[in-house]
């Protein structure tokens, strides 16, 4: 680790000054970034840190019945006060990481460093949530941009995630055996205008909607639908622990796994 | 039996006092007043060549009080393997010098060229990034085989990257190219025997202080054997009379043998501790110890069992190539030869074995035992071409085993691998686990699975190891640079408890409880009498340290030597203060007495009067009651046993679950059966992990591709199943007092097979072709060889 200086504001508004300062970094429940600064692999001059920010935490109703939930809440307190209301969502966050992960690790940060691999943004993209930022908002369909890329500004902090709450969801995640992030994760959510199926862990360009698998579950809200649907290989992660012929077969054997549990 | 536990109790174990709570004192736990920091530089390519190093940077950095480069330990000697190899023409193997520092050429990525020595740790870290090194990056030599038939060499100077060419039983090749050629059945197999990372728990850590007065030093350090490390840095690296370094092991985070080795780390912090006249602290940190610990396995091996049409065993043939990396580990050079190739006849009365094991050096970590040590290795290749060939023959793979097997009256029995077993009974452990995991329901269980849509498979083999290493005089013969003896030192003080000082090291496998037991026992004392002393070269014996499962069986032997000799003494004590004649006094449960009467005394009682020699025959006993023993074993001893498991292959995904562990394994005497069966359990997590999860993968360019937990897959709980464990079934070793054999690593030996056996049949009763699968045996590996991907 390098040396740095450390700023806990305790509103948004400070928080987004805070970050205006040269070589200054967000920082959520560090479950990745502070791994990275033990390495010595980055070097922020200033740490911002969001987790004291009062208005940034907890769940809560919106009018039209989405779940809002702020940026600095973690995955613990959405796995328990979701579940009444999203319980899909819920079980995601139930089964991030381990309970150090759950704990320290806030969805705002998940979904800002967008990595290829994590579970939210299979969530997010699969639920058409919006990206609530302190200066707009991002529909989610507009927000994932590619491994670790998203749409968001240099400073600017994701307040709330909003998720419009589907009849039927689940996500089912065939975990990495060593890390345990999503070798293949997919979210399927069926609302009353369609259904939306969000992967996660398999694409070189990070999550993705697998359109076709949305189309035939429109239509046929059933594991037998995505029978003669195939994905292709061709940009699909090849790694250590799978080909990219692997990760394209999981895709729909985990689809089919999670159309099967949803509820 | 002493109230609190003697031989054969499940004591619990007293050092988990301090482990379970937080209080143990690790390496990296010890603060000295005026320490200082080491921190390395390591290679970023595995191989290259060091045109210039430039520390002036670093040196005028805050804090820093030293730089070290390979220049300066040109000079000195060079870490060497302990065991001399000849090839089969008669020629020694090649060894090139392993120095303290990387010199002239960087030979891994992990490989350390340079060393910082700073106030801090922070200093030290920022200062190492200024240190600027010109090296030439080379192409890297990763495959074995391209590394034989190729002339980019790791070491220019020997100008090949074969180590040795070793055939064992060299005189048997002929009769055993012969016989295969004749039989009626062969059955080949390729295979791989993947390279793990020992992973122990505690990175390695060493502190070195130099006391200018004395001009003596000492080594705080994460090790196995600390006379080990004290005798190569004394006569082999730096020159140090042992008489002036004290190496000392404190509590030690698991080992796995990557603590045995001497490492250039622990050179540099002495040396480095008398050029700056500080404490030297180095703790290596996680990515550091993936990059540099010395790893265990890889082997590429082709197999091949000859039998008749009825299975009857006719030969083994054995081609290995075995990685030993970049440098000569210290037992690089036996793991894969005498604790491999004289294996090689199992558990069975084959009567033709040749093994040839080509060891090469690749641009890779340095490779050495790890758990089990060339054992694992024999196991698997034997247990799956045994597999493979009832398959190929129809016949069941426990019929067929068991037609091969030595029976119980064949004792000694003379393997055709070279080694004479003492012991066994191989049809009584089978029988025990085919009752213990209902094999008659397997086929209702195997319904079941396929009922939920998985392909259920059973996998049954046995395992023959030796532990207890070994016999000085035959190792000599062998090429062994060492003895492998053992020593204990039992010191009864005058208020009658004892301290017992011992050789073995204990870092986990629970030497404090179980050795007082065995004391207790044979002096009839309660056990929380009796304390261990380990791990300090200026407390202890000479020991030859905790490796090969060889603690009980020789440091053990050792001990109860030294407890006999205190009876002994103590007995003749005892005669003076009862006068009587030695002879005519018993000794049992504590008290001597004279025979047929009831006239005794304490053990106390002796003891105090050994210390307090008042009318003491001063001219015929010395005072005091203290004895040293050191045991050299007469033979290996010769652990077996019967491992079943079953698993579930999910036949959409490739993934494949344990559903249960089944290991009966025959250790002899049990002293601790709780100990035992943790000893158990942990063989099988990382036999398990071996066959399934971990793999220590290296690109084309010599990176370590799983070189955090990001990637190289660890065991963990929820891996594993709830294990069935029996030793019920012991036959006692023939040749050590105690009757024991040895447990530290029968389970990651065993174990490997067993997985892979039973993947292989769930496959097969899916209908898939399939005959063999190179572990680790991931999801994705599974999936495609169904798919043939």
């Amino acid at each position: 680790m390098y040396a740095f200086e450390i700023e806990r504001p305790s509103t948004i508004a400070d928080a987004v000054k805070a970050l205006t300062q040269e070589d200054a970094q967000a920082l959520g429940g560090g479950q990745t970034l502070i791994p990275t600064l033990k390495a010595r692999l980055a070097m922020p001059a200033t740490l911002v840190s969001l987790t004291g920010i009062g208005e940034m935490q907890g769940i809560c109703l919106a009018d039209d019945g989405a779940v809002c939930i702020g940026g600095a809440t973690t995955h613990a307190t959405v796995a328990k006060e979701a579940a009444a209301h999203y319980p899909g969502l819920a079980a995601l966050a139930a089964h991030i990481g381990d309970p150090a992960v759950r704990n320290r690790g806030t969805i705002g940060g998940s979904l800002a460093n967008n990595d290829p691999s994590a579970c939210y943004p299979a969530a997010a993209l699969g639920s058409g949530a919006t990206i609530i930022t302190n200066a707009r908002q991002i529909a989610a369909d507009d927000y994932f941009e590619g491994m670790f890329a998203t749409a968001l500004n240099e400073g600017e902090v994701i307040t709330e995630v909003r998720f419009p709450v589907p009849q039927k969801a689940h996500y089912e995640k065939f975990v990495q055996p060593a890390s345990r992030f999503a070798l293949v994760g997919v979210f399927v959510a069926k609302y009353a205008d369609g259904v939306r199926v969000a992967v996660t862990g398999a694409s070189e360009n990070g999550v993705f909607r697998w359109t076709e698998a949305e189309e035939a579950l429109s239509a046929n809200f059933d594991k037998s639908a995505l029978e003669g649907l195939s994905v292709a290989a061709d940009g699909m992660i090849a790694d250590l622990h799978g080909s990219s012929a692997y990760r394209a077969h999981l895709v729909k054997v985990i689809t089919g796994r999670a159309v099967a549990a949803a509820a | 039996m002493p109230k609190d536990g003697g031989i054969g109790a499940s004591t619990t174990r007293r050092e988990d006092v301090r482990f379970l709570t937080g209080t143990g004192t690790y390496t990296a736990d010890i603060n000295t007043y005026g320490q200082v920091s080491a921190i390395f530089v390591r290679s970023n390519v595995a191989n290259g060549i060091i045109k210039s190093i430039d520390t002036s940077a670093a040196e005028a950095m805050p804090g820093v009080l030293a730089v070290f480069t390979g220049a300066d330990f040109a000079d000195v000697g060079g870490n060497p393997a302990g065991w001399l190899i000849n090839s089969r023409n008669g020629e020694p193997m090649k060894e090139p010098k392993r120095p303290v520092l990387a010199h002239g050429k960087v030979r891994h990525v992990g490989d350390a060229y340079a060393a910082v020595i700073a106030e801090t740790e922070q200093q030290a870290r920022d200062a190492a990034e200024e240190i600027i090194a010109d090296i030439e990056e080379l192409p890297a030599v990763v495959d074995m085989a391209a590394a034989l038939a190729g002339d980019n060499f790791v070491h220019d100077e020997i100008g090949t990257n074969q180590c040795f060419d070793w055939g064992w039983i060299e005189d048997n090749r002929a009769a055993t190219d012969a016989a295969i050629k004749a039989a009626p059945h062969v059955t080949t197999l390729e295979l791989v025997n993947n390279r793990l990372v020992p992973n122990a728990m505690e990175p390695r850590a060493s502190i070195g202080t130099y006391n200018r007065a004395a001009d003596s030093y000492v080594l705080q350090t994460t090790s196995q054997n600390p006379h080990m490390t004290r005798l190569l840095i004394s006569a082999f690296v730096l020159g140090i009379p042992e008489n002036k370094l004290t190496v000392i092991a404190p509590d030690v985070g698991g080992g796995f043998g990557s603590k045995i080795y001497h490492y250039g780390e622990e050179a540099l912090v002495l040396a480095a501790a008398k050029k700056v006249g500080r404490p030297v602290k180095w703790v290596a940190d996680r990515t550091e110890a993936f990059l540099s610990d010395a790893h265990g396995r890889d082997h590429v091996t082709k197999i091949e069992l000859a039998c008749e049409k009825d299975g009857t065993f006719i030969a083994f043939r054995t081609e290995t190539m075995a990685n030993v990396g970049a440098y000569l580990s210290n037992f690089a050079t036996v793991t894969p030869t005498y604790l491999h190739g004289t294996l090689m006849a199992g558990n069975y009365t084959v009567p033709n074995v040749y093994v040839n094991v080509k060891a090469v050096f690749t641009n890779t970590a340095p490779v050495d035992a790890y758990r089990g040590a060339g054992r694992p290795e024999a196991t698997y290749s034997i247990e799956r071409v045994i597999d493979m060939t009832a398959r190929e023959l129809g016949m069941d793979p426990v019929e067929l085993r068991r037609k091969n097997f030595i029976k119980p009256d064949q004792y000694p029995f003379a393997s055709a691998a070279g080694l004479e077993y003492d012991s066994g009974n191989y049809d009584a452990l089978m029988d025990k686990i085919e009752s213990l995991i209902d094999r008659a329901g397997f086929a209702a269980r195997r319904t079941a699975s396929e009922a939920k849509g998985k392909l259920r498979g059973l996998g049954i083999n046995s395992y023959v190891e030796a532990c207890g290493i070994a016999p000085s005089n035959l190792i000599g013969i062998l090429g062994a640079r060492v003895g492998l003896y053992d020593a204990a030192t039992v010191r009864v003080n005058a208020t009658g408890n004892i301290s017992v000082m011992v050789g073995a090291h204990s870092h986990g496998q629970g030497h404090e409880t179980v050795f007082p037991q065995i004391v207790a026992d044979m002096l009839g004392i309660d056990a929380s009498t009796i304390d261990i002393v380990h791990g300090d070269t200026s407390k202890i014996p000479f020991g030859m340290g905790t490796y090969g499962s060889r603690s009980l069986a020789v440091c053990g032997s050792a001990m109860v030597r030294a407890t006999e000799k205190i009876i002994v003494k103590a007995t003749k004590i005892a005669a003076h203060m009862l006068e009587d004649t030695p002879e005519n006094v018993d000794f049992s449960d504590g008290q001597f007495k004279v025979k047929g009467t009831n006239r005794s005394v304490s053990f106390g009682e002796v003891a105090l009067k050994a210390y307090i020699p008042h009318e003491y025959p001063i001219e015929n006993i010395e005072p005091g009651l203290e004895e040293t023993a050191f045991y050299d074993p007469a033979n290996f001893t010769y652990p077996s046993g019967a491992y079943a498991c079953e698993v579930e292959v999910d036949p959409e995904t490739g993934k494949v679950t344990v559903e249960s562990f089944t290991a009966v394994d025959d250790f002899g005497n049990v002293m601790n059966p709780m100990i035992v069966t943790g000893q158990v359990h942990g063989g099988l997590g990382q036999g398990i992990g071996q066959a399934l999860l971990e793999n220590a993968s290296y690109d084309a360019n010599g990176q370590l591709l799983s070189a955090s937990y990001m990637d190289y897959i660890m065991p963990r709980a929820d891996d594993l199943p709830f294990y069935r464990v029996d030793h019920s079934q012991g036959t006692p070793c023939t040749h050590n007092p105690l009757g024991v054999k040895g447990c530290g690593e029968a389970g990651a030996i065993g174990s490997p097979a067993t997985v892979v056996n039973a993947v292989i049949d769930a496959l097969q009763s899916g209908g898939k072709n399939v005959t063999h699968i190179d572990m680790p045996l991931t999801p994705a590996r599974v999936w495609a060889a169904m798919n043939n991907a």
